[in-house]
């Protein structure tokens, strides 16, 4: 289990970017955080994949404090951050340097296989599409077994139909070793598609607005009623979210006009 | 798992055409016949000067015709003269060159990736990089003496500049995404520098070295006029003095086509290193 106690992380500029985050994540579970931009989203993975250093608070899976990046922790960043001096499956083979080399070689080929890219392993990052990077990348994250992947916007800077596609690839690859996921989200459909709970944030400073539970059946139907309510669920979460500060600001402007008046 | 299939079917169509088209547009660009165009201009003024001199519209003395440079070029190989000569320059900018570039690589390492030993030497090497390198050579003659030592030395001073700027640079400059990948991952220090630095520094590295070789050939004429008894600067100022200046212009033909010679061999030697590079031009 992924616990995070009164996670808290202010930036040496004094900017708080997340305040008293609790949250636990079980086993096999997929959590989706989604919140407009600058909730902390992208802070909190990086705290639990020990890139920062929280300000105060704790990280913990199964009992063991996170501090820096820990071996059963695998991140997909939002770029696909492909070395581009190793071809396609040197890449997914990355973090596997403590295997055997048929160890290592079963496992990016079963990998690459899944992923639709045995034909292209010999071949450079700079020869795939955008799409194909990132399914590189998220092979090269699953390979190593982890037992939390983390996930940082990944499908975010591709189009919806290879988005789908990569659902789906997502979703196979989980099925077989079922770690825990965490995804950092701004697509409601997204979350909804792959995650069993919705974590909504709120920013100034980054917390949790609500937490949503998204019980459907896999494989999941996304023309379906029991889909669009949940859509619907989220995104009103969103707006009231968003909403919130809104209302504050009003007030932060006038005091601001006060002030130039003076 | 339809759309799994489909995705299958797309990458790989996808990924054919883009593994078959662009590797023959590249080749068709390269053979491009506009390339002679550059051999148009330095042929023109060749003929058109050689035309000149053979019809008596000009002298030909201080500035001779092609045709004479070439005659001079010849005899000196022919007496094996010129490859004495181009032998002790080559040796010298070797020398120089691997002493300079090994100095500029260990210090620009250390520099580039440790901050202390950055504030330390830094600073330094800075304000001496600010010396004009000629302005060493009275300094190493009467240090080193005036055979190669000297010469060897302010080669690889030469040398050692661009170098040590540019992998410090390089290093520096490496990606901090790249780098965290590495860290996520775990890599102790020394292996984030095997597999991610040093491959990361590689290009702009061996651009630093391929700079401090053009700089080692000028400083090499530099430290053949102070005194050299054979080498191609030598050559040069033996023609100065001697009022042949078909042999200058013979001795300055072989400093650019060794120069070109020994850059062609440095890209050609390293080019499989820097393969993967998605970068616009293929040659240079």
């Amino acid at each position: 289990m992924l616990s995070l106690e009164h996670l808290t992380k202010i930036y040496a500029d004094g900017t708080r970017a997340l305040a008293d985050i609790n949250l636990s994540v079980r086993e096999s579970e997929i959590v989706a955080l989604i919140g407009g931009s600058g909730c902390g989203k992208t802070t909190l993975l990086r705290l639990i994949a020990g890139l920062d250093k929280a300000s105060a608070g704790a990280i913990r899976l199964d009992d063991e404090t996170i501090t820096e990046p820990h071996p059963a922790i695998g991140i997909v960043f939002q770029e696909p951050r492909l070395l581009p001096w190793l071809s396609v499956a040197d890449n997914v083979a990355f973090g596997l340097e403590a295997l055997s080399t048929p160890e290592r070689k079963a496992r990016v080929e079963h990998a690459l296989e899944k992923i639709g890219l045995a034909e292209h392993e010999r071949r450079w990052p700079r020869d795939l599409s955008g799409g194909q990077q990132q399914r590189v990348a998220i092979a090269r994250a699953f390979v190593a077994h982890p037992k939390v992947l983390l996930l940082d916007e990944p499908f975010s800077a591709l189009d919806a139909f290879t988005r789908a596609s990569l659902h789906e690839h997502l979703l196979t690859l989980w099925e077989e070793t079922r770690p825990t996921v965490v995804l950092v989200t701004h697509d409601v459909q997204e979350a909804v598609t792959l995650a069993d709970r919705a974590i909504v944030m709120q920013p100034k400073p980054g917390r949790i607005f609500d937490e949503l539970p998204l019980s459907l059946a896999r494989p999941r139907d996304k023309t379906g009623l029991p889909f669009e309510t949940s859509v619907r669920r989220v995104l009103t979460a969103l707006d009231h979210s968003l909403n919130t500060p809104h209302q504050e600001q009003p007030r932060e402007r006038d005091r601001q006009a006060a002030a130039l008046w003076w | 798992m339809t759309g799994h299939a489909t995705s299958n079917a797309w990458s790989s169509l996808k990924g054919a055409a883009a593994l078959a088209a662009p590797p023959l547009a590249e080749k068709r660009r390269t053979f491009d016949g506009r390339v002679l165009l550059g051999f148009f201009l330095p042929i023109a003024v060749a003929v058109l000067w050689e035309l000149a001199v053979r019809f008596g519209l000009a002298q030909g003395r201080l500035v001779p015709p092609p045709s004479r440079i070439f005659t001079t070029l010849l005899a000196l190989a022919e007496t094996g003269e010129l490859w004495t000569h181009v032998w002790a320059t080559l040796w010298r900018v070797l020398v120089g060159f691997v002493l300079g570039a090994a100095g500029g690589i260990v210090l620009g390492g250390l520099s580039g990736s440790a901050e202390t030993i950055r504030r330390l030497l830094d600073p330094t090497l800075q304000a001496l990089r600010a010396i004009p390198s000629i302005a060493w050579v009275p300094l190493f003659i009467l240090w080193l003496g005036i055979f190669e030592a000297s010469k060897v030395a302010l080669i690889a001073v030469g040398v050692f500049f661009p170098v040590y700027l540019g992998i410090a640079g390089a290093i520096l400059s490496v990606d901090r995404k790249l780098v965290e990948v590495g860290q996520v991952f775990r890599l102790s220090r020394y292996k984030l520098a095997k597999r991610i630095l040093l491959p990361a520094v590689l290009p702009e590295a061996l651009i630093s070295l391929r700079s401090g070789l053009g700089l080692g050939f000028m400083f090499v004429v530099a430290a053949e006029f102070m005194g050299a008894s054979e080498g191609l600067g030598y050559l040069l100022v033996d023609g100065q003095q001697m009022g042949k200046p078909d042999q200058i212009l013979a001795a300055i033909i072989a400093f650019a086509l060794l120069g070109k010679l020994a850059d062609s061999l440095l890209v050609f030697s390293t080019r499989p290193l820097v393969r993967w590079q998605d970068v616009v031009r293929e040659r240079l």
